[in-house]
């Protein structure tokens, strides 16, 4: 269920845009932030906000990689697979991270904390190999600090959203940073 | 050879975020000196003839782009593509989490030139920091009204909203991010017609990069003749040139087009030690390999064409002689299968065949007919596919097996089996191609 709070600000966010569906990719994200991931009764709920038929959210949140349709853990955590990283030891990097959590990519740790998942490029290639856990970027990351870092990413609020920090998030004065 | 840093002249300074800095390091200058002063059609002069080319990869000259908005245009939107997701690079990253305002003024700048109210940053949703960055930037200069009604006291308005992508390549490419702005799936559309002309809700839109809109802030204040001085004559201006892989100081470096790639890799540290080197992507992964003939090739838009590579993004990824080339075109290929967008068959099928036949490959189970189905399929991708992705895919695989042919055999000679033909032949009638 989405809360009265972020409806508001959904239906503000649609304002900015001459055209207010444009505001249906920004929802989403404040609204998995809210709820964790966005299950086919809370898309049909974004999808009566915008007037538009709910399979037209489901097309939006099953194309786009940050939207997850299935639960996920606390914490999310993104390694860089691609080129740039895998020249700098980026596999070796995410099998030790697969044996720390005991989860294979795209799983998530039986106490629910951490979803690992394999990604493509993050556009940090000069700290390859690199990691995100939530909007946390890591890199280079060494096989010794990837105990820190789990540390320091389960300290975090989790479930990133990257409109975490507009006018409207923050002027809502919700829990969204 | 030293750094000549325009558009990265501030991302050291302490507190570039904030636009009292900003301001007090000649910030907002150029804008406030240009809106209400002088006409749009003088920007848009200014910057054709600077010579001023896209810097997201395609490289058409800005200027010219602009001068298709049709005159009196009553709406007309700006969209500032940063969802930078080409692999290998992360120079717009640099900028909007180091100097956003650089970009807003330039937003500003281009906007007053093609007569846009209303613009866009399309930003790509992993960049958290530079998401909010930006907010905050955009948030601080609507409070010191260099953003709003009646900027600098002239007749012209200007919002602009910073807008969260979900995590796909193909929303780069500039029609599939208009979808995306409008709250659909990122996929192409047909051209024509042209942004230009019929783009975000069907007005005329102009989509620019980061960095290309970052240059028309100082391209403005100190002249066309200052940008084309610099670089080469097709190449003006300077460019930041990111380098990854294998090199001794990965990072973003900004030099004068037409610097030779030797130059670029030594600036980054070079080969790290003990190391050759063995072949580069230039421009992100969609571009042709270069290899060690290439050293002295310079860095230009015309001097990579002409070698049938791209400068695309600048963003040079190199490999010693410890890379598996056959493992990078697999990695490169399951890249671009999940970035396909589905919408065209030749694209989403293609990529997905090839990282079929690359695993294959790389686990020494190929064989020799393999690598003819690399090149046919390669070619028909990038003949039939509806947008530039699947090219781009294409690119990469062709020039590297050309390249590295024995090593791919090399591998594929692990297989007893190696020069067995599959037991069914497909024939492509309608192509007039038979495998």
């Amino acid at each position: 269920m989405i809360t009265e709070e972020t409806k508001q600000t959904i239906l503000k966010l649609q304002q900015q845009y001459p055209v207010k569906r444009s505001a249906l990719i920004p929802a989403l994200h404040i609204v998995q932030q809210e709820v964790g991931y966005l299950p086919v009764d809370v898309q049909e709920e974004v999808a009566e906000l915008f007037g538009i038929p709910a399979n037209e959210v489901n097309a939006i949140v099953t194309f786009y990689d940050l939207f997850y349709d299935k639960p996920v853990g606390k914490h999310h955590i993104h390694v860089c697979k691609n080129v740039s990283c895998m020249l700098r030891g980026s596999d070796e990097m995410l099998k030790k991270l697969c044996y720390k959590l005991q989860v294979e990519p795209g799983e998530t740790t039986a106490d629910g904390e951490f979803t690992l998942s394999a990604a493509e490029c993050l556009g940090a290639c000069d700290r390859a190999p690199m990691l995100l856990v939530d909007d946390q970027v890591f890199g280079p990351v060494h096989e010794k600090d990837l105990d820190e870092i789990l540390a320091k990413g389960k300290m975090g609020p989790g479930h990133a959203s990257p409109m975490g920090h507009s006018a409207l998030m923050e002027s809502a004065g919700g829990n969204h940073g | 050879m030293d750094e000549m840093r325009v558009l990265l002249a501030h991302i050291d300074t302490p507190n570039q975020t904030a636009i009292d800095t900003y301001i007090a390091g000649g910030g907002y200058k150029t804008a406030k000196n240009a809106i209400g002063k002088i006409t749009p059609e003088q920007i848009v002069t200014c910057v054709t003839k600077s010579g001023l080319r896209g810097r997201g990869g395609a490289g058409f000259v800005t200027g010219k782009k602009w001068s298709f908005i049709p005159k009196n245009s009553e709406i007309a939107y700006l969209v500032c593509n940063c969802d930078e997701s080409e692999p290998g690079t992360f120079k717009d990253r640099l900028l909007i989490e180091k100097d956003p305002h650089l970009l807003i003024e330039g937003m500003i700048l281009a906007s007053y030139a093609i007569g846009a109210k209303k613009a866009f940053i399309y930003c790509r949703g992993e960049y958290y920091e530079g998401m909010a960055t930006l907010q905050r930037a955009v948030q601080e200069a609507k409070q010191k009204g260099m953003l709003g009604e009646n900027i600098f006291g002239s007749s012209f308005s200007l919002d602009i909203v910073v807008h969260p992508g979900a995590g796909a390549y193909i929303a780069g490419e500039e029609t599939a991010q208009l979808n995306s702005l409008e709250g659909f799936r990122a996929t192409p559309r047909l051209k024509p017609p042209f942004p230009a002309i019929s783009g975000l809700y069907g007005k005329p839109t102009i989509i620019n990069n980061v960095e290309t809109l970052c240059n028309v802030v100082h391209i403005v204040d100190r002249g066309a003749e200052w940008f084309q001085s610099i670089g080469t004559p097709q190449s003006s201006g300077t460019k930041i040139f990111q380098i990854s892989g294998h090199i001794q100081n990965p990072g973003c470096y900004e030099f004068p087009m037409g610097i030779s790639l030797r130059s670029l890799l030594d600036a980054a540290g070079g080969i790290p030690q003990g190391r050759t080197f063995k072949a580069c992507y230039p421009g992100g992964s969609s571009s042709c390999i270069l290899t060690e003939q290439d050293l002295d090739i310079a860095m230009a838009f015309e001097t990579l064409e002409a070698r049938k590579s791209a400068l695309g993004t600048a963003s040079v990824i190199v490999m010693d002689d410890s890379a598996d080339m056959v493992k990078v075109s697999h990695r490169l290929m399951q890249f671009y299968q999940n970035e396909s967008c589905g919408k065209c068959t030749p694209c989403r099928e293609g990529t997905r065949w090839l990282v079929q036949i690359l695993a294959r490959i790389e686990a020494g189970k190929g064989t020799l007919y393999d690598l003819t189905m690399i090149d046919q399929i390669c070619d028909q991708m990038s003949e039939t596919s509806f947008c530039p992705l699947a090219v781009g895919a294409a690119f990469p695989i062709v020039s590297t097996l050309k390249e590295f042919r024995a090593e791919f055999e090399a591998r594929i000679r692990c297989n007893p089996t190696y020069e067995e033909e599959p037991k069914m032949k497909i024939s492509y009638p309608y192509l007039s191609k038979s495998v």
